[in-house]
Formats: C-alpha cells, structure tokens, sequence
C-alpha cells in the first residue's frame, strides 16, 4: 500500500517539475530567439517565404471560415434581437462579437491548427533527419537560420489574418441580415459605425490578435524544436502545439479582455 | 536578389490584410466621424444621471453635436457633473435645456438639448443650469401605483 502511494507522489513530483522544467527551457528559447532575429530580419526573403506559407496558405480557410461565423451570427443574432423588437442592432451585433472576440479568438485557433501544426512538423522532421545538426556543424545557427524566420512570419501573419476573418464575417453577416433577411441596410451600417469604437474595439482586437500570434508561434517553433527525433515524437509534438496552443489563446483572451473591456 | 511569384503573393496577402484594417476602421468603426474639428468643454450637472455613459451622443434636434467625456460625482453637492465636448461648429444659447433621453426602448442613453432664446451663447468652461434628470423606470411605476391606491382609498 505504501509503494502504491509513494510511486504515486513521486511520479506526480515528476510531472510537475518536468513541467516547470519545460516551461524555463521554452522561455530561454524565446529569449535565445529574439536575439538572434536580427538575421530573420536583415534576411527578409527568409521571413517573406514563411509569410507565404503560414499566411498566404491560410487565406481559404480563414476567408471561408469567417464568412459561415458571420453568416450565423447574423442568423442567430436576428433570432435573438427580433424578440425585443431591436433587429435594427443586428450590426452592432456582428461586428462588435467579430472585432472583439470572434475575429482574433477563432482566426487564431484556427491558425494553430492550420500552420502552428505545419510549422511543428517542418522542424521537427528537420531535426529528426538531423538537418538541425548539420547547420551547427556548418556553424549556421539553425535558431537564426530557420527558428526565427518561421515565428517572425507567424507574428506578422495573424493579425492580418485576423483582421480578414472579421471583415469577411461582417460581410457574411450583411448578406445573411440584409439581403436574406431584409434588415434595413441604412440601419444595419450606421448603428454599427455609431457604436463600434476605432480605438476601443478595433485596436484592442488587433493587439490581441498580435498576442494569439506570438502565443502560437512561439508554442509551435518551440514544440518543433524540442521534439524527439522520431516519427513518433514528431507527431506527438504536433499534437501538443494544438492542445497548447488552443489553450493558451483561450486563458490568454481571457486576461487580455479583463484588462481591456471593463465595463466603462 | 530576384523578384520572385513567392513575392507577389506576400504582397498581395499583406495589401488585402490592410484593406480589410482600413475596412474595419473606416465603414466598420467611427473613426471617420470621430477626428472632426475642434471641440469645446461645458458641463451639466444633473440629479440623476440613470445609465448615460462617457462616450456616450449629445443631440439637439436629433443631430449629433458632441459626446460626453467624463462623468463624476460631486460630493458637496451630491451631484453628477458631466463634461460634454461640443463641437466647435455649433453654437447654443446660454438657457440651453439638457435632458437624459433614452433611444429606442432599451437603447442607450444621451442628453438632448433643447435651446432657450437667450443671445448669450455657451462658452467653453460654461455650466448648463437648467437639466432635467434621467427617467427611473421604478419611481415611476411606484408613483403609479401610489396613485392608484390613493384613488380605490378615495373610493371607499
């Protein structure tokens, strides 16, 4: 009985500090990769090529995607809104829930799972096939030469992304509200400029989406770098770098939404 | 270092990214409307304020004319003090009525300006003396119904 609960205690114990471990060895990584961004940026075909394939390979997704979010919302919102007689407030709606919430939060997730995973997979394979070490064997830095590119390129992607998502969810929302539904279309646009906030609303999502995008660059270039070097290990990586990264953006929209709307 | 279509992909992504952050600013948000011209400060003190928040229109004749930037408490008083910034465009007579209106039935809040006929006009730093609290849906049930059983009480 008393080996049971020992192992127990010990193999909690070691969980709990190879987490912390984990959590010290990603921050030296962060730091160790802001250092060596210089190349990254001094670089810029390097960052340029990683903006194509995280960001220009996510256009669809995120188009589409926030297209059918808006499109219900607008749905759903004239559900709601008709009871009180207000559906003129449909587009204050659709575009405050878009540009707050729905617009950085889902283009995020959405993001994680779509180039967060590749990005994981692409290094991790790398130092599977022990591509890594031959550039430290060539005195390349492999953090400057393909780290920091990639989480550069995730950086800048995202709240363009972001930004996207929500433009093309109101205009799902003005299809679905207006022109299905036949909400009046002065109504829609004008309460919506009265009541959305350029710095309030529209600049505090674009720092948030800017967080997202270092949240889950950072995870996936991290996961990717720290993989073992098997196939299996390389899976299981890619399936962290979502589980976390998700997670992370999810407590993240929390405390960046406490800070920002306090209900003034 | 050659142009590549690699290139004219990230531009073109990067360039429809702004668009839709222009789009955002300008059709979606108010940012148009919001950096109009030169304003100026008055202030109004009211009994009761009921749910008007800073940000919140100034209307006279329905027509936006300003925003409300601070509302605080006047403890000698027991007061609200609400700052208005008006816009420097429009001019109103120093007897000007505010009023707490409410749009729509559960709309926001806003103060609406009546004007007076005096030839003084407000100026900056100016108090506005006669305003005309925010309408409190309970005291005005419980007048209701205070009237109400004054009345049966009469009819016995």
């Amino acid at each position: 009985m008393d080996k049971v609960i020992l192992g127990a205690l010990r193999s909690l114990g070691q969980k709990v500090t190879s987490r912390i471990w984990r959590l010290g060895y990603a921050s030296r990584f962060f730091l160790a990769m802001l250092l060596h961004s210089g190349t990254a940026l001094r670089r810029l075909n390097l960052t340029i090529r990683e903006i194509y394939f995280t960001g220009v390979l996510s256009l669809i997704i995120i188009l589409v995607s926030g297209m059918f979010v808006g499109m219900v919302l607008g749905l759903q919102g004239y559900d709601t809104l008709q009871r009180y007689g207000s559906t003129e407030a449909l587009g204050v709606l659709v575009s405050l829930s878009l540009v707050r919430e729905l617009g950085p939060v889902v283009a995020a997730l959405l993001f994680a799972s779509r180039a967060g995973s590749a990005i994981t997979a692409e290094i991790g394979m790398m130092k599977a096939t022990e591509q890594l070490s031959a550039m430290e064997m060539m005195a390349v830095d492999p953090i400057a030469r393909v780290v920091a590119p990639r989480f550069w390129g995730g950086v800048i992607s995202m709240p363009l992304l972001a930004a996207l998502f929500s433009a093309m969810g109101i205009f799902g929302g003005y299809l679905v509200g207006v022109q299905l539904i036949g909400v009046d279309e002065g109504s829609f646009w004008s309460q919506m400029q009265a009541s959305v906030d350029f710095r309030e609303d529209i600049l505090n999502g674009v720092i948030k989406s800017f967080v997202f995008g270092i949240i889950v660059s950072w995870v996936a270039v991290f996961e990717g770098y720290d993989a073992e070097p098997t196939a299996e290990g390389v899976s299981g990586a890619t399936t962290r770098t979502v589980v976390t990264s998700s997670l992370a953006i999810l407590a993240a929209d929390f405390i960046l939404t406490a800070f920002m709307f306090t209900g003034t | 270092m050659s142009r590549t279509t690699l290139d004219l992909w990230v531009g073109f992504f990067v360039a429809v990214g702004l668009g839709a952050l222009l789009f955002l600013a300008l059709k979606v948000g108010n940012m148009a409307s919001a950096s109009s011209g030169d304003t100026y400060a008055i202030q109004a003190k009211f009994d009761n304020i009921g749910g008007l928040k800073v940000r919140g229109a100034v209307k006279s004749a329905g027509v936006v004319v300003g925003r409300v930037t601070e509302i605080r408490f006047d403890p000698e008083a027991y007061v609200a003090v609400v700052t208005i910034n008006l816009d420097a465009r429009y001019k109103f007579p120093r007897d000007t009525f505010a009023t707490i209106n409410t749009s729509g039935l559960l709309g926001e809040q806003y103060i609406g300006f009546e004007v007076g006929g005096d030839t003084a006009m407000l100026k900056a730093g100016d108090t506005i003396k006669k305003t005309q609290s925010a309408v409190v849906l309970e005291k005005l049930i419980s007048q209701f119904m205070f009237n109400k059983a004054a009345e049966d009480g009469g009819k016995k």
